[in-house]
């Protein structure tokens, strides 16, 4: 099995966006070529034959009716936000240079 | 009278004789929360005001004659991951601090339509990952049969409320054990039920494919009258199975499994299992054969590789499903200084509200889907999957039910297992086969481990939709365990110091 480098960590961090401390990062490293280690066991009985299963009940495509019912006020679906703006969640700057 | 240390069916039957009010019930339970709770910590909120207006409610039903259900006034301990509007919900994390939700879960919906009574709730680990609920930001609970010993997890408060008399039902959640194992550990019943049959509306998710909500409580029976009340099909839950529940209660009062084959799984009672848990397991297995059911042994070879299949495939559907902690529309936020972008804020919030299991489960998720490493570790999980389902079928070919300890071990110590996440996964070799085939489990208490003292869970484990048999089976095991040991296990507690 490959092993997992410490770059690799920081970059699937990054990838989370989860600003890890390198304290954090050196500890995951050397715990995920653990993990890694006991859970590639699964490839040894993954023949190519075997169809995956992603889904443990025979479903597909379930639809319901397209009726209007009524759902959550502006004042509810805003009461978690951590700020807001009118009836708007107000987020920090998305695009382009923050100030 | 106290009536805290009888069984929900017990207090039913004495509401409906008025010989106490509900009101009167919840607040022997609040009160016995106040008294032990700092011991235990099962509860992370406990919503007084609003148990007490529901049991006013309720005896206002039984005074009217309009009883909406047969658990009408009886206490509930809810686990922390299901939401109830305007109710402290964290699901163990310090992401969700404060938050309280705009909605019902319809589990929720359903337990206040039946008329019972939330009380508030109760401790996990930190989006149901982990088997000891050491992985809560709020702090670890303690198991009542001995403060120094996890109650299992992630349901590990619910478990211990049931326990600690504080509650007579709880709700918990079941992933890949996290109902059954907490309930073998605390001398308590817990049941997942078929994947799909209660529905996952308002359950924040941790892995779709295999959550799932189930009924706890400290009998068979309790437990069969809870389900009946939480189970359903629900058009808000694309995967809710549209077929009638089960009929869970008529077979846990049974008590009869003449001419039923009990299957024995060869692979999940051999090295790495305590002998007080193996000789527990056998002597109900004695019973069983006693009552008339037929005991065979069948083989399931696939299982040995269920947790290195569950290890890929929950941390991945976990790493997606997590990824809406964006501390934009709820939850906390950390460093918006008006300065950093989203993404930056994003980051320094998720680094903050996370724990350790929880990092390292979104990092190994991210891992296993990334392309590259795909086919290697997701898609040969999702294959073994495969085969642990071909497994069950042959099993339940010439067997009704399946049968197992419900884990390896009795309840081990507060920090044995905490930096060692490979031993902790073990916890969840036995329990994990069934979320994967998505079919039905249960623990039941099968008596004291003679080299401990501590509970043993006998696991039985049902065809998909076929609930009512497991309930059948447990039932009876149930009946003719407390013939043999003379009271039921869970009666054997120790008493807690009393505050």
């Amino acid at each position: 099995m490959a092993a997992i480098s410490r770059e690799e960590v920081a970059h699937l961090a990054r990838l989370s966006r989860i600003e890890m401390t390198p304290d954090e990062l050196d500890h995951l490293a050397s715990e995920m070529q653990l993990i890694l280690g006991a859970v590639a066991r699964v490839q040894e009985v993954a023949a190519a034959d075997i169809p995956p299963t992603s889904h443990a009940l025979p479903m597909t495509n379930v639809f319901r009716p397209d009726v209007t019912k009524p759902s959550l006020s502006p004042e509810d679906a805003l009461s978690g936000a951590p700020a807001r703006e009118e009836d708007r969640f107000k987020v920090p700057q998305i695009l382009g240079d923050a100030e | 009278m106290s009536m805290i240390h009888k069984t929900a069916t017990e207090m039913a039957q004495a509401l409906a004789d008025k010989s106490i009010t509900a009101v009167e019930l919840t607040q022997q339970h609040l009160d016995r929360i106040a008294a032990v709770d700092g011991d235990i910590h099962a509860f992370l909120h406990v919503d007084s005001e609003g148990a007490l207006a529901q049991a006013s409610e309720s005896d206002k039903h039984r005074a009217a004659g309009t009883a909406r259900s047969a658990l009408e006034g009886i206490p509930l301990a809810l686990k922390d991951v299901l939401t109830q509007k305007g109710v402290p919900t964290t699901c163990g994390s310090k992401m969700l601090e404060g938050w309280r939700p705009p909605y019902d879960s319809t589990v929720v919906t359903k337990l206040k339509n039946a008329g019972v009574v939330i009380l508030g709730k109760t401790n996990m680990d930190e989006f149901a990952m982990g088997s000891s609920t050491e992985n809560s930001a709020y702090g670890p609970t303690h198991n009542p049969w001995a403060l120094d010993r996890i109650p299992g997890g992630s349901g590990g408060g619910s478990a211990a409320a049931l326990a600690a008399f504080e509650a007579p039902l709880a709700i918990g959640t079941d992933t890949g054990g996290s109902i059954r194992q907490p309930a073998a550990v605390t001398g308590t019943v817990g049941v997942k039920p078929t994947y799909g049959g209660v529905s996952r509306y308002g359950l924040v998710a941790f892995s779709s494919s295999l959550d799932q909500a189930g009924p706890c409580a400290r009998t068979v029976l309790d437990t069969a009258l809870l389900h009946e009340a939480i189970a359903g099909y629900d058009e808000r839950d694309s995967t809710s199975i549209n077929a009638p529940v089960p009929q869970v209660v008529a077979a846990a009062k049974r008590q009869d499994v003449k001419g039923m084959k009990i299957g024995v799984i060869k692979e999940l009672m051999g090295d790495g299992f305590q002998k007080g848990v193996l000789d527990s397991f056998k002597q109900s297995l004695d019973l069983l054969q006693e009552q008339g059911a037929e005991i065979v042994e069948v083989s399931c070879p696939s299982f040995d590789y269920g947790i290195a299949a569950y290890y890929l495939i929950a941390p991945s559907e976990a790493s997606s499903n997590l990824a809406r902690f964006d501390s934009m529309r709820y939850g906390i936020r950390v460093g918006d200084d008006g300065k950093r972008g989203a993404e930056e804020v994003m980051s320094a919030t998720r680094e903050v509200g996370f724990g350790k299991e929880v990092k390292r489960r979104i990092i190994l998720g991210t891992y296993a889907l990334s392309s590259g490493y795909y086919d290697a570790y997701y898609g040969s999980a999702q294959k073994v999957r495969t085969l642990i389902k071909r497994d069950f079928e042959a099993a339940f070919g010439v067997a009704d039910v399946l049968v197992s300890p419900s884990t390896p071990t009795t309840a081990f110590k507060i920090g044995e297992r905490a930096n060692d996440p490979l031993a902790m996964y073990l916890a969840d070799i036995t329990t994990i086969p069934v979320n994967m085939a998505g079919i039905g489990g249960m623990s039941l208490p099968s008596g004291l481990s003679a080299d401990d003292g501590l509970p043993v869970g006998f696991q039985i484990m049902s065809p998909a939709m076929q609930d009512d048999r497991m309930y059948r089976v447990g039932g009876t095991l149930e009946a003719a365990l407390n013939d043999k040991l003379g009271k039921p296990v869970w009666a054997q507690a120790p008493e807690l110091a009393v505050k």
